[in-house]
């Protein structure tokens, strides 16, 4: 299945998360991968979703673009999602004993 | 009142006297609530605001009452409620509220800032919560925050498609004092600002298209021609070209049950042949409608026939359940005056002439029953006045009130349309009649539902409101008990009261003047001496606890496969 990257940009507070991340729960949408950091005057957050393609996809988008503190949605096809792959080997924990 | 430091021509308030004016800035008169702990420096701000105040008897109760406040008017309503136990009785006002798309407000109190996280006294996270049930909440961290999240929260609370905000303020915000300058309140704006959507013209264009080339329209219209004010619109739209109209349940009221293009209500237990109609229709007019699974059984089949085009507020209700022909993302009101002069005028005598057969098909006759709910509720129905407020519980009576009760103005059916609340009725119709106080309220409700909010009958009697209450006892769950009946081989559990209490005694007790009806010579007359005050009363009907509500379309059926009544009897 493909996947699609969502990327929000968001008001930075703590609730912010809980209420993105309780929309794809409660809606039964998948959610596969999460990045997320401040932008640079920290009154808003950076946030890239990685998602299954499918006839969701729609609904998920205008389910997000309700939310309040949801400022801006682009939906990408085409980005590279190898990063979402690579996050349990981004500090090299395996290597640990 | 603030402390007025005159010379800095700046005033001191607290935390809590800032949210109370920020309250009656926006027009609230009227808040219900019940005080505690964390809430305290709320109540004392306001007790000497002029805003009158309405102690429920629990919180789900002023939950409700503010809902009965705010369907009734359409205005954003506020209740009040302490942290912990206080915050988590509202939770089931609130998801109310946002399943039917209400405007309230509510405001808890939470325990000082510093002790979030601690497992404190009545503390529970109460903005966690509530994220899955309200339109938006907020946490306040700042007593600065809250010159902007009040007025924010009555905009998100009636923008678009209305519903739910809570607000959680610490306690310790409440009792922190900030300066404001001496004109703020009267500088800052109370009139919202809401956006209007604008109008695509080419979309406009085809949607008038799609109804001047039908044949065979239906308009099912609902909740969102009520919210959006536009009943009288929706008359011009039939009129012009003659379209008949269904109502979805929270759509009952915005179209006269009197005019001949009236066809009632679909679905679950809506009459076969509106079912039937819809079926026939070769284009549905969706507006303000989201096809809920009791409006359209067994989706794939509902109104098979048809194009459909729909017209919400709400983008995600578009092509959610059904995808639309042509879906529009209008406000209701702005969209049909756009489309009315682009709409032809149409006689659709053909159309007309079937729909008038199939009324004559399927009479609505009420049974020659005296006392059985239907009997009672047509004869209150004939005897209350058209802006009359009818709310009700959940159950049987519901669904009787909608089929035989004639809602003919809008904001006069208050009922718990989405999710389905026992115990809604009482506490809503207490809100009702604060907020129209010269109406007549009546609340249609079952001896399950009843007692899930019976406490209100204090506050009932301590107001002495023109509230009715009909209470139809058949020592059951009916609806339960029904679906036992037909669907789980009659393994009746769970359903039956094996001890009932005698409701008449507990009315009374409650100071409320109480009634029953079994046996009366004259029906007709006794009601008219009920209604016919300005008092709080009870009546009791006891009605046959095999009594079903008929016809139905069993759960996860076709609308076409309804069982039940006089047809399926005679002719399957």
């Amino acid at each position: 299945m493909k996947n699609i990257i969502l990327e929000l940009k968001v008001h930075n507070h703590s609730g912010v998360m809980s209420h993105i991340t309780g929309l794809f729960s409660r809606r039964s949408f998948n959610l596969e991968g999460i990045l997320c950091g401040p932008l640079d005057d920290a009154a808003f957050s950076r946030i890239y979703l990685l998602v299954n393609e499918n006839n969701t996809l729609c609904q998920i988008k205008s389910q997000l673009e309700k939310l309040y503190d949801v400022v801006e949605i682009t939906v990408h096809e085409n980005y590279n999602t190898d990063v979402f792959r690579n996050i349990g080997k981004l500090f090299n924990n395996d290597s640990e004993p | 009142m603030p402390v007025n430091t005159s010379k800095e021509k700046n005033m001191k308030l607290n935390g809590a006297e800032l949210t109370i004016h920020l309250l009656k800035n926006q027009g609230i008169k009227i808040i219900a609530g019940i005080p505690g702990g964390a809430n305290l420096p709320l109540y004392d701000a306001l007790s000497r605001s002029g805003i009158r105040h309405i102690l429920a008897r629990h919180e789900q109760g002023a939950g409700f009452i503010a809902q009965g406040m705010a369907r009734s008017t359409g205005k954003t309503a506020v209740c009040f409620a302490t942290s912990g136990p206080g915050a988590t009785n509202l939770v089931t006002a609130i998801a109310d509220a946002r399943m039917d798309s209400i405007p309230i407000i509510a405001i808890t109190g939470q325990i000082p800032s510093a002790l979030i996280g601690t497992d404190a006294f009545q503390e529970i996270d109460i903005y966690g919560m509530t994220i899955p049930i309200t339109k938006h909440n907020f946490l306040v961290k700042k007593i600065e925050d809250l010159l902007n999240v009040i007025p924010e929260s009555f905009r998100i609370a009636e923008e678009g498609r209305p519903g739910p905000v809570l607000i959680d303020i610490p306690k310790d915000i409440q009792t922190a004092v900030i300066d404001l300058p001496d004109d703020y309140f009267l500088k800052s704006s109370c009139k919202i600002k809401t956006e209007i959507l604008d109008l695509n013209r080419d979309e406009m264009l085809s949607a008038a298209g799609m109804i001047n080339n039908s044949k065979k329209p239906v308009i099912i219209a609902g909740g969102g021609i009520i919210s959006s004010n536009s009943s009288f619109l929706l008359r011009e739209l039939t009129k012009k070209n003659s379209i008949p109209v269904a109502l979805s349940l929270m759509g009952l009221g915005c179209f006269s049950p009197d005019n001949d293009l009236y066809l009632g209500m679909p679905g679950m237990h809506g009459k076969r042949y509106t079912n039937n109609l819809l079926h026939e229709a070769d284009l549905i007019i969706a507006l303000g409608i989201r096809f809920d699974d009791r409006l359209t059984g067994k989706p794939e089949n509902f109104c098979a026939n048809a194009e459909i085009l729909q017209i919400d507020i709400d983008k995600s209700e578009l092509n959610k359940i059904k995808t639309s022909h042509l879906s529009i993302q209008a406000d209701l009101k702005t969209a049909l005056k756009y489309i009315l002069p682009l709409i032809e005028d149409n006689d659709r005598t053909c159309w007309k002439n079937f729909i008038q057969k199939s009324k004559n098909n399927n009479p609505s006759l009420v049974p020659d029953q005296p006392f059985s709910p239907f009997n009672i509720i047509s004869s209150v129905s004939n005897l209350t006045d058209n802006d009359a407020i009818i709310t009700t519980d959940v159950g049987q009576h519901q669904m009787w009130t909608a089929q035989y009760f004639k809602f003919r103005s809008p904001r006069t059916l208050l009922t718990s349309g989405g999710l389905g609340t026992m115990g809604f009725g009482l506490p809503a119709a207490i809100g009702a009649a604060l907020a129209n106080p010269t109406k007549q309220i009546v609340c249609f409700t079952g001896d399950g539902s009843f007692l899930m909010n019976i406490q209100e009958l204090a506050l009932l009697k301590e107001l002495n409101l023109n509230v009715k209450i009909f209470l139809f006892k058949n020592n059951s769950l009916g609806l339960v008990r029904q679906q036992q009946e037909l669907f789980f081989n009659k393994n009746y559990f769970a359903s039956k009261f094996e001890y009932n209490p005698e409701f008449t005694k507990i009315a009374s007790a409650f100071g409320i003047a109480s009634f029953t009806l079994s046996n009366s010579g004259n029906i007709t007359s006794d009601l008219k001496n009920i209604l016919n005050n300005k008092y709080p009363a009870f009546v009791e009907i006891p009605i046959e606890q095999q009594q079903n509500v008929f016809p139905i379309v069993p759960p996860g059926k076709s609308n076409s496969e309804m069982i039940g009544d006089y047809y399926e009897k005679h002719y399957s």
